[in-house]
């Protein structure tokens, strides 16, 4: 992997690294994936992929009513609070709109 | 033999014949962890008041006559990736520093239900990411043999913790071995057991098709304890499958006859430590003795497991680790102004090295245009790693072989190279990809007296048979019995 590579996957990942992280970080991900090309040397051609061990699929429960989190528990943890909510950055700033 | 040298069975024996308190077993582990864990450095986190609080209120239910649980008064140490209500749960990392969970794991739920006593959360690779817990966000856990050396991981802690006579047992979680690998490394039992047996509600998650809860202990009969109190369906766990739980603890003591063990010659190759091959083949020989039959068996992939979890359970993770975004719990990094940098920065701050070495591998692998050759061909080889337990299993009750490459190595002897770390994994890795079931139990010490485990792996749902099998082997040596020389 090159480093512009690298730098594509750390904004997909949302990681803010630094250049010299980055650089590390190519030498890693390319020595890596380095070792997990040996599985190019099989052939699985018609091997159906398996995503999960157990053959579970669709578990539904019955639709019911329960209880549920109380607001001021599930807000107990927030690094910022505004009320009942969630106080975060602006989602859609008004200066940042200009700019698209 | 003083109290903190014995195993859950004996401290539940012994408040029953009323020679003993829970709360002068609490005492006993609690001044232990005073006086060792500033060395072993096993727990992050310990409420003396809180597990004297509950040592004393199963004296009191004793006292009135209550029917009380399977565990009472026994002090369980549990792995901090497990959410406990209203107590810290890190995961060991600056990300989740000040989390304080409004529920309680499943299985930590399952274990007050049973009267066991909470004693403290231990130390581990920060989300689980690692062999040795030098990932830990926060300190590296000790090997209570050589406190030079690393105690394995991920759940180094929770493994330390039992091997250092600071609790009887203790939970752990494995996507890869980190309850086998580091059982191995201390000299205690540790058991992954088959995907779905037990729930993983409230467990942080890693790798979702591959974390399973687990449980540490001395001795084979305190995890069949221990797994009959965590095992069993929940409906807050769509995985967690509908099977009855076999009463392990009453047919443990039950050999397995006629036992066929399957040796796979694939875990005899290059890299193994020749001290460790000789205790594993001296094992397979106290089998024979026993009346087994060892056959040679072939798991012909078990070589591209280690590629293929490193693709699959970083895939999994990145998508998994996606949430700690800073807005809802958890660490937020200061001074950006809009919401993609301050995610960014938060991420970038709060999560260690390895972790996002991990969520970039996996975001590259389920990336456009590499998702087919990464990711979709690994789980191509799981299906093929998967066949090969299917065909083995067909010839034999179990599989045997080494649990670790090496007995523990250095602190800081891996660190710099992420690869040679990632394949102290590499006879445990393919239990998680199958889905199987698969236990270490102690087989003997190196010259430099280091432990060395011997692992066993069975078909899913086959606990059971494991738990029988295993006991064979310990009622005829002792290496379960020894307990490393700490102040």
């Amino acid at each position: 992997m090159d480093i512009e590579q690298v730098r594509k996957v750390a904004r997909l990942a949302r990681l803010d690294l630094s250049e010299a992280d980055l650089t590390v970080m190519a030498q890693q991900l390319t020595s890596i994936l380095g070792y997990v090309d040996q599985l190019k040397e099989l052939n699985t051609d018609g091997v159906e992929p398996m995503a999960h061990p157990l053959p579970v699929q669709n578990v539904f429960r019955p639709d019911e009513l329960r209880p549920s989190l109380p607001v001021n528990e599930a807000l107990a943890n927030a690094p910022a609070r505004a009320g009942d909510f969630f106080a975060v950055p602006a989602v859609l700033d008004p200066a940042d709109q200009q700019d698209h | 033999m003083s109290l903190i040298e014995r195993t859950a069975a004996e401290l539940l024996d012994l408040q029953a014949k009323g020679e003993t308190t829970a709360e002068t077993i609490a005492d006993a582990f609690l001044a232990a962890i005073r006086a060792r864990d500033p060395k072993v450095r096993a727990f992050q986190h310990v409420d003396e008041n809180s597990a004297r609080e509950q040592a004393r209120a199963v004296d009191a239910k004793r006292k009135k006559g209550v029917r009380l649980g399977a565990l009472a008064g026994v002090p369980v140490a549990i792995k901090d990736v497990l959410c406990t209500r209203g107590v810290q749960t890190t995961c060991s990392s600056k990300i989740l520093k000040n989390l304080v969970p409004p529920y309680d794991a499943h299985v930590v739920g399952r274990l007050k239900a049973a009267d066991a006593v909470l004693i403290g959360k231990t130390n581990m690779d920060e989300f689980a990411m690692g062999s040795s817990t030098e990932n830990s966000g926060f300190f590296t856990t000790r090997n209570p043999w050589d406190l030079e050396r690393i105690p394995g991981g991920s759940s180094g802690g929770s493994a330390a913790a039992v091997a250092a006579c600071l609790a009887p047992v203790s939970l752990g979680t494995d996507t890869g071995g980190s309850i086998r690998q580091p059982a191995s490394l201390c000299g205690i039992v540790g058991m992954k057991p088959t995907y779905g047996r037990v729930s993983r509600y409230g467990l942080i998650a890693f790798a979702s098709s591959l974390d399973q809860v687990g449980p540490f202990a001395h001795d084979v009969f305190d995890n069949a304890l221990m797994m009959e109190v965590i095992a069993g369906h929940d409906a807050c766990d769509s995985t967690s499958v509908n099977e009855p739980v076999p009463g392990y603890t009453k047919t443990v003591n039950d050999p397995v006859k006629p036992l066929t063990i399957g040796v796979a010659m694939e875990y005899f190759g290059g890299g193994l430590d020749s001290e460790v091959e000789a205790a594993i083949r001296a094992a397979l020989k106290e089998y024979e003795k026993l009346g087994a039959t060892v056959k040679e068996v072939s798991l012909p992939h078990s070589p591209y497991a280690v590629a293929v979890y490193y693709l699959v359970a970083t895939a999994e993770a990145s998508s998994n680790l996606a949430r700690y975004d800073g807005m809802h719990y958890g660490y937020r990094a200061a001074g950006k102004r809009d919401l993609i940098a301050t995610y960014s920065r938060t991420r970038a701050e709060g999560f260690g090295k390895e972790v996002q070495r991990r969520i970039m591998l996996g975001t590259y692998a389920l990336s456009s245009g590499y998702k087919d050759a990464y990711y979709v061909k690994a789980l191509k080889v799981r299906r093929l790693i998967k066949n090969d337990f299917d065909k083995a299993f067909a010839q034999c009750d179990v599989v045997m072989g080494p649990t670790a490459p090496t007995a523990a190595f250095k602190l800081g002897e891996k660190t710099a190279d992420p690869l040679a770390m990632y394949l102290s994994d590499i006879y445990t890795i393919s239990c998680n990809l199958a889905g199987i079931a698969g236990i270490n139990i102690p087989c003997g010490f190196t010259k430099g007296r280091l432990p060395i485990g011997l692992q066993i792996q069975a078909p899913p749902f086959e606990e059971e048979k494991m738990l029988r099998v295993a006991r064979m082997y310990e009622k005829v040596t002792d290496w379960h019995t020894r307990r490393p020389k700490l102040t």
